[in-house]
């Protein structure tokens, strides 16, 4: 199992969500702090682990949009998901 | 299994775009059946097989979905199926899995989460040939030992490439009979799926090597198709060329059916006797008929158009690219979707709304797809386009009638952007906007046969219509038009004694003030039917006014009778009527109530007068009286 591996969350961990187009890294932690999504923050954190965001997967910020740069398309590990910044938010990453 | 017949149930789930439906449609070919779950308007497509060794197996295609945890009306019909809860299906007795063999991480997750349903499984790495040209690497038998499932590869797309799965169907015919684990499946927490996920990933690095480069012509494609700039111009450009082409390729074919019914109808008159018989034969069902099915060329072009970009895996991009401006209206990105099937027919645009989970964006969807301007309209727009306005290029490079054409479209956007941006503000503003999050598949080449399975089952449903709803409401506007029959002696056409003049009279002065004759209001009563059926009552009740030479030219017709700006009132209308039972029907199915029915037929009936209204009284200040 591995419920003891969890990376700590690092003084360098910043919200996907304000990542730019380019950016390139390994998510930190799944922490929505309830109040980004219209989600409920335990709801949130399963549809984004079920889209494949979890601890230790490699991001990157393939595209954003026209306005706003949002959504953001990101490419978690070999798959390419659209999602919005605010959601984004939640992704903790380094 | 069922012991009547012997034969076993088997359930197909999978993530969406893993190619699933492909996979369905390879494995029982034309033995399918195509209905809906009782009560709910969830597609349910169930098929038969028979393996090399003898096994006869019932396929059901449930929805795609990444989990069991069912977040739309959609995706807890497949959770239902799955766990054996639908009181009007038998619990399956195998579950397989599909999974695109490019894109495994997801899906062996969701492998990991049906293990726990406890029924024999067996998990299909499906495109397998795209993914071995890719450089993906996979051992199929050391995912299957640290799956702890037969795990069986297939193309889909080719013929004879579900050889293995069928031969391992049979290998798998002692776990089916011996008896099944008791479901352990519950909704997973956070923390079961992080650690289901956790485990994927094991099996993955494992089992599968990836390439070192992803697809690269999918980033390359993307790089350009998802600019900020670009993207969003290309995907205009193409929506402009999806109209022109509907407009200017079907014509020689238009023509082509056009000239057949008129010879035909010129056959009927010559073989029959004049009277009640030969009116009936020529003017009720030959001209009725055959001026709606002329329309059928545009109507495939449209439908080729949206399955090719289907296919191709840009439909999910286009969501990408118009999530912040339909966001802006009050939409979700994922409505792009339905109301762009909407410009198709508003019905599957509508049902196309359950991928929608959250409740309010789904409703609004439905209360404005309608607006989307639907193929049973371009038989009335091209009609009175044809006839009112000139064909002339404008800036050399475009032809007025298709900039008109192009115009009716865009009110038709713009509108349905309005009515929900009205609706979120008016009703909804306390509610915050639910997230978009959508998976972009790879781009794959679309595959010329399931494009033509596709436009043929449409061709199908628009000629059933024809032969029955539009051909029925023929029949009655013939008979309203003919009956009674003018007095021996009459001066004026024979029309102006029959029931339909008297009920166009009666309901004359309701439409008087937004300029229409009282011919459009006979038409627009069976209308009411389908939009296109106006168009062949106004051929039916101008055909009998007018004798035969009016039968072959309703166009010339028209712009003898019509000022412009009845014309122009009725172009408006139809952007806006509500004319269509159908779409009544299934709004009320979908949405589970009358009162939005009700909702949506009162806001389309009042737009469409008032803007009637307008246009017909701005275009006669203007001198088009």
């Amino acid at each position: 199992m591995y419920l003891f591996d969890q990376v700590p969350e690092s003084a360098a961990s910043a919200p996907l969500g304000q990542a730019r187009q380019g950016f390139r890294g390994r998510i930190q932690a799944i922490a929505p702090a309830g109040g980004e999504s219209s989600l409920l923050p335990a709801e949130l954190e399963r549809r984004l682990i079920e889209l494949g965001f979890v601890e230790g997967a490699a991001v990157e910020i393939l595209h954003e949009g026209a306005f706003g740069r949002d959504p953001i398309a990101v490419r978690v590990n070999h798959a390419t998901i659209a999602l919005r910044r605010r959601e984004a938010m939640a992704i903790l990453v380094s | 299994m069922n012991s009547t017949t012997g034969t076993w149930n088997c359930a197909l789930v999978g993530t969406p775009n893993s190619g699933k439906t492909a996979l369905f449609n390879a494995l029982t070919g034309s033995r399918q059946k195509v209905a809906n779950y009782p009560g709910v308007t969830v597609e349910r497509k169930t098929g038969a097989l028979m393996t090399p060794g003898g096994l006869s197996v019932a396929v059901v295609d449930l929805p795609g979905t990444y989990s069991l945890r069912a977040r739309s009306p959609d995706e807890e019909i497949t959770r239902d199926a799955v766990l054996g809860r639908l009181k009007s299906e038998t619990t399956p007795d195998l579950l397989m899995c599909v999974a695109d063999s490019t894109n495994l991480r997801l899906a062996l997750r969701l492998v990991l989460e049906l293990k726990r349903v406890g029924l024999p499984i067996l998990l299909v790495l499906n495109m397998i040939d795209i993914a071995r040209k890719r450089g993906v690497e996979i051992d199929v038998a050391a995912m299957s030992a640290a799956l702890g499932v037969p795990v069986v590869t297939a193309v889909a797309i080719r013929k004879g490439g579900t050889m293995d799965l069928l031969a391992r169907l049979d290998a798998m015919v002692g776990e089916l009979r011996a008896p099944h684990r008791e479901s352990v499946w519950n909704a997973p927490t956070a923390a079961e799926l992080r650690a289901a996920q956790r485990e994927a990933d094991a099996i993955l690095r494992v089992a599968v090597k990836m390439p070192a480069k992803p697809d690269t012509l999918t980033t390359r494609l993307d790089a350009v198709l998802l600019h900020p700039v670009a993207g969003l111009a290309i995907l205009l450009a193409l929506l402009f060329v999806m109209f022109q082409a509907v407009f200017s390729w079907a014509q020689p074919i238009m023509d082509l059916i056009s000239s057949g019914f008129d010879w035909l109808g010129a056959q009927v008159h010559a073989v029959l006797p004049p009277g009640l018989l030969q009116s009936f034969v020529e003017n009720g069902v030959i001209s009725g008929v055959g001026s709606v099915i002329v329309f059928l060329p545009q109507i495939l072009i449209l439908f080729l158009f949206i399955l090719l970009l289907e296919d191709l895996g840009y439909m999910a991009r286009a969501a990408f690219l118009m999530d912040r401006i339909m966001g802006g209206a009050g939409l979700h990105g994922r409505a792009f979707i339905p109301l762009l099937s909407s410009f198709a027919c508003a019905i599957p645009g509508i049902m196309a709304t359950r991928v929608i989970d959250n409740k309010r964006d789904r409703l609004t969807t439905i209360l404005v797809a309608p607006l989307m301007t639907c193929s049973a309209r371009i038989p009335v727009y091209t009609l009175i386009i044809a006839a009112f306005v000139p064909a002339r290029p404008v800036w050399g490079l475009f032809d007025l009638q298709g900039l008109v054409m192009f115009g009716l479209y865009a009110a038709g956007i713009v509108s349905a952007l309005g009515v929900s941006f009205v609706a979120k503000y008016a009703f909804w503003r306390a509610e915050p906007s639910p997230p978009f999050m959508l998976e972009l598949p790879d781009y794959k080449l679309p595959r010329p046969k399931s494009v033509l399975l596709g436009l043929f089952a449409r061709a199908k449903a628009f000629l059933v219509r024809a032969g029955t709803t539009i051909f029925a409401m023929m029949m009655l506007v013939w008979f309203l038009a003919s009956f009674p029959q003018a007095p021996a002696g009459a001066t004026a056409p024979a029309i102006d004694y029959s029931l339909a003049a008297m009920i166009g009279r009666a309901i004359h002065p309701l439409l008087a003030p937004v300029g229409f004759t009282w011919q459009i209001s006979v038409a627009l009563i069976p209308g009411m039917a389908a939009r296109e059926v106006a168009v062949a009552a106004l051929g039916t009740v101008y055909s009998i006014q007018g004798g035969k030479e009016a039968a072959g030219a309703i166009g010339h017709v028209l712009a003898g009778q019509w000022s412009l700006a009845t014309a122009l009132a009725l172009l408006a209308w139809y952007i806006f009527a509500p004319q269509c039972a159908s779409t009544l029907a299934v709004i009320r199915r979908e949405t589970g109530s009358w009162k939005w029915m009700a909702v949506t037929f009162g806001y389309m009936l009042a737009l469409a007068y008032a803007a009637a209204f307008a246009t017909y009284h701005i275009a006669v200040a203007l001198g088009a009286g």
